[in-house]
């Protein structure tokens, strides 16, 4: 538990309030609503780990990466699969380097080779104990975390808590600067209450309609406004519609954009039916939203 | 919102986190220190950033986003009576509390209604609150000056009156005017979805009306009771007999997430079930290599394959919301079983395998079950006896040792023979059946319900919301 009154302790000190970093990611071109800048305020200044959940494509990489800009810090990444494990994830012993010194030191005594192939030279540093390790400010991105086993999470819990890393031969190697973390879930599966609760939890959900435009006209600045409002209102309602993909914020801008490069200046019938398959995935969903627009 | 005393506070944030668990959120100690610590950095300037904050700090996954909403509202008020604006500029107060007759004139709501549809039209968020705000003082009061306990303020009394839903048309036709496209002929395609939107932006209005509503009664009976009883439970807790087809909607759109979720929780124990005892033949060979010493020792590998599944659902009109919903959840986790078989009765039974398989808009997907499957005989009352009697008539060969049935239905059986030897020959030839009933066991051996009598031949489980089907498919099922 972390005591957030002072602020200088735990904190990143990435910034000093909750406008000041909207104001800097949207800097970045990271426009962020209200309770994403809260959120992001709040895990700087209490030095929680943050844990953004949402469905794919509405920017939670993106999110970290306007982070590390922000900072000017190291952003460190991993990434995570199935089956990824701790000498993936936090350190590994260069056993070829080490059979190398035992090798290369034949005349020496047992004594003497232990205490030196256990050092600091034969240690591979994975993404988690760099960024524990950094001396200069790091924003730490653990991306997919849901695609990761059960047995990664518990692997977490102590590095998520604490910033500290236990390597049996070294001992406890504690951040001398916290990292700011950013963990981005899916959702397909439920990770673990452990880990859930050494996290602050943010929901990035797709944008309102407002915020949605303005990042079109960010992101496309070639695009007519009136376009643009029609493009995000017919996403909005493919959005409502029940589909098994809904179109997410990545999907408006690549229609943005797919639109600037056809010319079109209105969206008809043709245009729509030609371009829905970059907003839409399936083909179930194509047909379906072809039949509710009436598409001709 | 000035900063109010820590005690106070204090107290605010225990209960809004005790109001939340009564919701079935799983809030401990640890969390609410932290948002304490959060109150503590972020201050009581601005209560939108507070929400965020304590949502943060509290909320644990996206579906209990509209409980704490909603439970946020009633323990961190806009504000206390009147909203602030309303009092700066009172609106004329209507000389009498009673709604003018039908035909007559009503100047006050004309007013209101002009200024809403203003508003909507410019999908101004601050205007729509302070509507909200006035709409629910001007006409939402009721049992004014009686005893204490008998007067409140109620949402429904005031959009009754409002009626806002009418503005539709009105609103279309000023956005068209505004955009220069009276005329049909200059419209593009977003045209078509304004419509929806315009909805979208009314029930958003009414959720402001009845959140404002429950503000004010709040204030009269204490945050807690009202927290208790008027916020509406998760998408995961409604009860599936009495959802509303909103509720339904809402349900439908978790069943994606819902079968990934429960895949991934058979996975795990299809996993662990691999894990066999120890070969022993086979550690012995391996010791070999060691001298003799067995160090690594072998484990009989299981192999077991995945299970078939029956799915016997009741589909008329009481249960079929719950039946609807487990259908296209077991259609969605399709993939964790060799084999899927869907059936549909009211009194006589149809496979539905393949409606499921190539239906499109899942919303009509109960309207077509009992549109092109024989369910029905010659009347359209739920008969259990003779639709096992026909299940196991006809459709016995989907059952095999290595079937697991699931029976949905409420076992309400309109006094009708109940035929529990037709669940006996299913049951003997499955390898597991068990009973879903969406009614709690209280209710079983009441009225017309043959669930006693079932539950006698198979397993029955309640099963009142998807949380608890989630935990039985995961439980039941063998892997």
């Amino acid at each position: 538990m972390t005591s957030g009154s002072n602020g200088n302790g735990d904190g990143t000190g990435f910034f000093t309030s909750v406008a000041d970093a909207a104001e800097r990611l949207a800097a970045t071109g990271y426009l962020a609503s209200t309770a994403v800048a809260t959120t992001v305020f709040l895990a700087d200044r209490l030095g929680k780990p943050l844990l953004v959940e949402g469905p794919a494509g509405v920017g939670k990489t993106e999110l970290a990466k306007a982070l590390a800009e922000i900072g000017r810090a190291r952003l460190v990444r991993l990434q995570c699969y199935e089956g990824i494990d701790e000498a993936r994830a936090l350190y590994e012993w260069n056993h070829a380097k080490q059979l190398l010194r035992i090798t290369a030191g034949r005349d020496q005594g047992w004594e003497e080779a232990r205490t030196d192939i256990f050092g600091e030279e034969f240690l591979l540093t994975r993404p988690l104990l760099t960024a524990i390790r950094g001396e200069e400010p790091t924003v730490l991105l653990i991306d997919e975390m849901d695609k990761a086993d059960v047995e990664v999470e518990a692997l977490l819990l102590e590095v998520l808590s604490d910033f500290q890393v236990t390597v049996p031969e070294l001992g406890t190697i504690t951040a001398t600067r916290r990292p700011l973390v950013l963990l981005t879930s899916n959702a397909t599966r439920e990770l673990s209450e452990a880990l859930r609760r050494r996290c602050l939890f943010l929901h990035l959900d797709y944008p309102d309609a407002e915020l949605e435009r303005r990042i079109v006209r960010l992101k496309v600045p070639g695009l007519d406004d009136t376009l643009a409002e029609s493009v995000v209102r017919i996403v909005g309602a493919l959005r409502a519609m029940e589909l098994r993909k809904a179109p997410s914020v990545a999907e408006t801008i690549d229609w943005a954009r797919t639109l600037l490069a056809l010319g079109a200046d209105t969206l008809d019938d043709t245009v729509v039916r030609d371009t829905l398959g970059v907003i839409l995935k399936h083909q179930d969903d194509v047909r379906k939203a072809a039949q509710k627009l009436t598409l001709g | 919102m000035t900063a109010p005393a820590p005690a106070d506070t204090a107290a605010r944030l225990t209960g809004l986190v005790r109001a939340l668990r009564g919701h079935g959120l799983r809030i401990g100690p640890a969390e609410t220190v932290d948002a304490a610590a959060v109150l503590d950095v972020l201050g009581f300037a601005d209560r939108e950033q507070m929400r965020a904050g304590l949502a943060a700090a509290l909320l644990r996954s996206d579906g209990q986003r509209a409980v704490f909403d909603a439970t946020f509202d009633l323990f961190f008020p806009l504000g206390v009576g009147t909203p602030e604006a309303v009092r700066a500029e009172p609106p004329p107060v209507p000389d009498d509390p009673e709604p003018p007759r039908f035909g007559r004139p009503d100047p006050l709501r004309d007013a209101l209604r002009e200024r809403l549809a203003a508003a909507l039209a410019a999908d101004d968020r601050a205007a729509q609150a302070r509507l909200a705000g006035e709409v629910v003082e001007a006409f939402g009061r009721y049992g004014a000056g009686s005893t204490p306990g008998s007067d409140g303020w109620s949402a429904q009394q005031a959009l009754g009156r409002l009626s806002p839903e009418t503005l539709l048309a009105r609103i279309l036709a000023a956005l068209r005017e505004r955009h220069g496209t009276a005329d049909p002929s200059d419209r593009d395609l977003s045209d078509r979805v304004l419509a929806d939107e315009i909805r979208r932006r009314i029930r958003d209005f009414r959720a402001l009306v009845s959140g404002e509503a429950r503000r004010r009664v709040a204030e009269l009976r204490g945050p807690e009771r009202i927290a208790e009883r008027a916020v509406a439970p998760t998408a995961d807790r409604i009860d599936f007999l009495y959802a509303g087809r909103d509720q339904l909607a809402e349900l439908r759109r978790t069943v994606h997430p819902l079968a990934r979720k429960l895949a991934t929780r058979l996975a795990a124990r299809r996993r662990r079930a691999a894990r066999g005892q120890i070969d022993l033949r086979r550690t012995l060979r391996r010791s070999l290599t060691t001298g003799g010493v067995p160090l690594r020792p072998a484990y009989r590998l299981r192999r077991p394959a995945r299970p078939e599944l029956v799915l016997l659902c009741d589909v008329s009109g009481s249960v079929a919301g719950f039946a609807d919903f487990t259908m296209l959840l077991v259609q969605a986790m399709r993939e964790q079983f060799s084999k899927v078989r869907v059936f549909a009765f009211v009194n006589r039974t149809a496979e539905v395998t393949d409606l499921l398989r190539h239906g499109d808009d899942p919303a009509r997907l109960a309207a077509r079950i009992l549109a092109e499957a024989k369910v029905m005989g010659y009347h359209g009352n739920s008969d259990y006896g003779s639709a096992l009697g026909d299940f196991a008539e006809h459709h016995l060969d989907a059952v095999g040792p290595r079937t697991c049935v699931l029976v949905l239905g409420d076992a309400r059986n309109n006094h009708r023979d109940p035929n529990p030897d037709a669940l006996r020959r299913i049951a003997a030839r499955a390898r597991r059946v068990f009973w879903l009933n969406p009614e709690q066991p209280a209710l079983w051996p009441t009225g017309d319900s043959a669930a006693l009598t079932y539950a006698g031949v198979v397993e029955m489980h309640p099963c009142r919301n998807a949380h608890r089907l989630g935990e039985l498919i995961t439980r039941l099922l063998p892997v």
